[in-house]
């Protein structure tokens, strides 16, 4: 546990800290912005676990959706389905109700991870282009499954799920995200994925198990779009599969490239902007989605290492070491 | 790039934002705000942007005559795209920062069982001018509906095919994507079936599907006597050119959703022979009707259909409803809308029930040289 410094603790301390002062301030923010808010939040969370898996550790992961639908469906089960056959569920109130959402989101970030586990285990050992499209199919399989289950709402979605994702849930699990990924990759183990992208070969031969590193990358970002899918659900208070579709997971990869491959803080910064910026540009009716586009092209052309370039973006360093040593 | 560095930045994002937006002050209040929601762009835009041509004329006509209250309406108008999660998104921006006293809309019935929920959390009422499913209703005190619900309306087709057409064997193309379609489907079935027919072939499609022809074929090998088709307009205008093409020449039956101009621009002559229930007639004679018809040809130069009747309709009531609230307080204005009783609107008189929904006769419609002519009313 070396590499949990003392000092990024604190950090998170703060981080949760601004959390619960947005929490008992919310009350008195305009609904709207809040909301926007909390949306950019669960992008933050979206876009950096990601970047685990696209940025760190180099592969091209195209199920992000996916995993967000596994968590959104397998935790409004828990807050909406169940309750309706369970009646001791249904009397939870206030902060009772609180643990048992969180518990939820718990539950449905861990099933999103099996299913990281699942698809990873055979698929990531696949490279580039042949594990986008795994990934691209695995999203699919999930919209199209619950698509078709009746007791998940079908194509129709399911409606009235409890507004239980507060500021506090949905910024802690930003802060979160950026702390376990900004300290993951910081690890000798996290060296793993980095040299993993540098080098896969390079790598191989001097031991690394880069398909262990594959794999532990891709759950840990599945555990967290899983959560991040069951904030979402229950902030908007309806899902439906169409929502988790191949868009959204290429608006989650928009997020890593704009923000730059790699850079835990280009991404969450990304994140941020893109998800105000969408909102304040509604009033530009059907332009709105024409401007986005162009300017995704413009900024690729002016600047393709993302909004921070270079800087913090972990570098692997494997050979340096050993040079030293 | 340390930790503490993004951390700090995100505070510094964070105390912006919260400085921001603190809440603004309530705004002066010399015009009354109302929001509406319709799918302007997207799959089922001819709806949306017959709702809202029909609400703005209504509240320009308004307007003109000195609004209400002494007051001017300002109309503000999003667009959900016909997207799933944008209803909930544009609903919060008009409630929570547009700050709208009541919110109309929209004509899928989905789209409105998304929104519903927050306008009854945020307690503004809202008005729904065509969504029919029963559901919507459902949501809360302060949503409401001016148009029938599909209980009623598959009742109405079920009795129309078995009466009025003879038959006995019907089939049913559901798209399952859409509650109006699901719910329509239901009620269509137990009544048919309760008054002696039978539903030989049950098949489904999803909205946005182009090729339905693998359903079809199932249908016509069922041989059944009519087939009803409970789909929106683009779909059930190329079911109907499909079926064609298949040798199906059975009459396709309806509902509400089938009443766009779109339907006879896609479908041609395909949908000849077909009927559907629907709001009002343009043949209807009585004053209201034509005045209106009059009144928004002259804007549009088209003629309306039923979602723009229901649109103007709806904009009526809610301004009715203020006008003898007396204010725009969200619970006076709730009340007051609860009590619409009997207004004389275009598509019918309007009377709401205890359940919120307004119980209006339908008329059923043949289509014949691309154009809907009148057949029956029937009467709840």
């Amino acid at each position: 546990m070396r590499w949990i410094s003392e000092h990024s603790r604190t950090t998170l301390l703060i981080g949760l800290a601004l959390a619960g002062l947005l929490q008992l301030i919310s009350g008195n923010l305009d609904v709207y912005y809040l909301n926007i808010g909390l949306m950019a939040a669960i992008h933050v969370a979206l876009a950096v676990s990601l970047n685990l898996v696209n940025g760190y550790t180099g592969q091209f992961s195209l199920g992000h959706a996916g995993f967000m639908a596994v968590g959104a469906y397998t935790a409004a089960s828990l807050t909406t389905i169940l309750p309706e056959a369970l009646p001791a569920i249904a009397g939870l109130k206030g902060f009772s109700l609180q643990l048992w959402f969180v518990f939820s989101t718990l539950v449905g970030g861990g099933a999103a991870a099996l299913c990281g586990f699942l698809v990873g285990m055979p698929s990531l050992r696949l490279r580039g282009d042949y594990l986008a499209i795994v990934t691209l199919g695995f999203g699919e399989i999930i919209r199209v499954f619950i698509q078709s289950s009746d007791t998940l709402g079908g194509a129709r979605g399911l409606s009235g799920l409890p507004p239980l994702t507060s500021p506090f849930t949905c910024v802690s699990l930003a802060v979160i995200s950026i702390y376990i990924c900004g300290n993951l990759v910081k690890s000798t183990y996290g060296l793993g994925y980095l040299a993993t992208r540098d080098d896969e070969i390079a790598a191989e031969s001097v031991g690394v198990n880069t398909t262990r590193c594959k794999v532990n990358a891709f759950v840990v970002g599945a555990f967290i779009a899983g959560m991040a899918g069951s904030l979402y659900g229950h902030l908007l208070q309806y899902i439906n599969p169409s929502q988790f579709g191949f868009l959204k997971s290429i608006e989650i990869v928009v997020l890593v490239i704009l923000g730059g491959m790699g850079s835990t803080l280009g991404v969450s910064i990304a994140a941020v902007v893109m998800t105000f910026g969408l909102e304040q540009m509604r009033n530009l009716n059907e332009w709105r989605m024409v401007i986005y586009a162009l300017l995704i092209i413009v900024f690729m052309i002016v600047r393709p290492q993302g909004v921070m370039g270079t800087l913090g973006v972990e570098r692997s360093r494997t050979k340096s070491k050993r040079k030293a040593a | 790039m340390t930790l503490a560095k993004i951390l700090l930045t995100f505070g510094a994002t964070a105390l912006l934002f919260v400085t921001g937006c603190a809440k603004q002050a309530e705004t002066d209040s010399d015009v009354i705000k109302i929001g509406q929601f319709a799918s302007l762009t997207g799959g089922i835009a001819s709806f949306g942007q017959s709702s809202d041509a029909g609400t703005t004329l209504a509240i320009e006509e308004i307007n003109a005559a000195g609004g209400v209250l002494g007051k001017q309406i300002e109309l503000i108008t999003e667009d959900d795209r016909s997207t799933a999660g944008e209803p909930a998104n544009v609903v919060r921006k008009l409630i929570h920062r547009d700050k709208v006293s009541a919110v109309l809309g929209q004509v899928a019935s989905s789209m409105s069982i998304e929104a519903a929920p927050i306008c009854q959390e945020a307690g503004i009422p809202m008005i729904t001018p065509a969504s029919t499913n029963p559901e919507v209703t459902e949501k809360g005190d302060f949503i409401f509906r001016i148009c029938f619900i599909d209980p009623f309306q598959g009742k109405v087709m079920a009795k129309f095919a078995k009466e009025n057409l003879g038959a006995s064997k019907s089939a049913i193309l559901t798209d399952v994507k859409q509650d109006y379609s699901v719910g329509l489907t239901k009620y269509f079935k137990e009544t048919f079936e309760e008054i002696g027919g039978e539903v030989v072939a049950e098949q489904s499609f999803s909205s946005g599907d182009t090729d339905f022809k693998a359903q079809l074929t199932t249908i016509k090998a069922a041989d059944p006597e009519v087939i009803f088709v409970p789909a929106y307009y683009t779909e059930a205008a190329l079911i109907a050119l499909q079926a064609r093409e298949l040798g199906i020449e059975l009459p396709l039956c309806g509902g509400d959703g089938w009443d766009s101009p779109k339907l006879f621009e896609i479908a041609g002559k395909a949908v000849d022979g077909c009927y559907f229930s629907n709001h009002y007639s343009q043949e209807d004679p009585s004053e209201a009707v034509q005045d209106f018809i009059a009144k928004y040809k002259a804007k549009h130069n088209a003629v309306p259909d039923a979602m723009a009747a229901l649109g103007y309709d709806s904009a009526y009531v809610l301004v009715d409803a203020i006008k003898r609230a007396g204010s725009t307080e969200p619970e006076a204005l709730r009340d007051a809308i609860a009590t619409t009783s009997g207004y004389k609107g275009v598509t019918g008189t309007i009377t709401l029930d205890e359940n919120r929904n307004a119980s209006k006769p339908a008329v059923v419609l043949k289509i014949a040289g691309g154009k809907a002519s009148y057949v029956a009313t029937v009467a709840p």
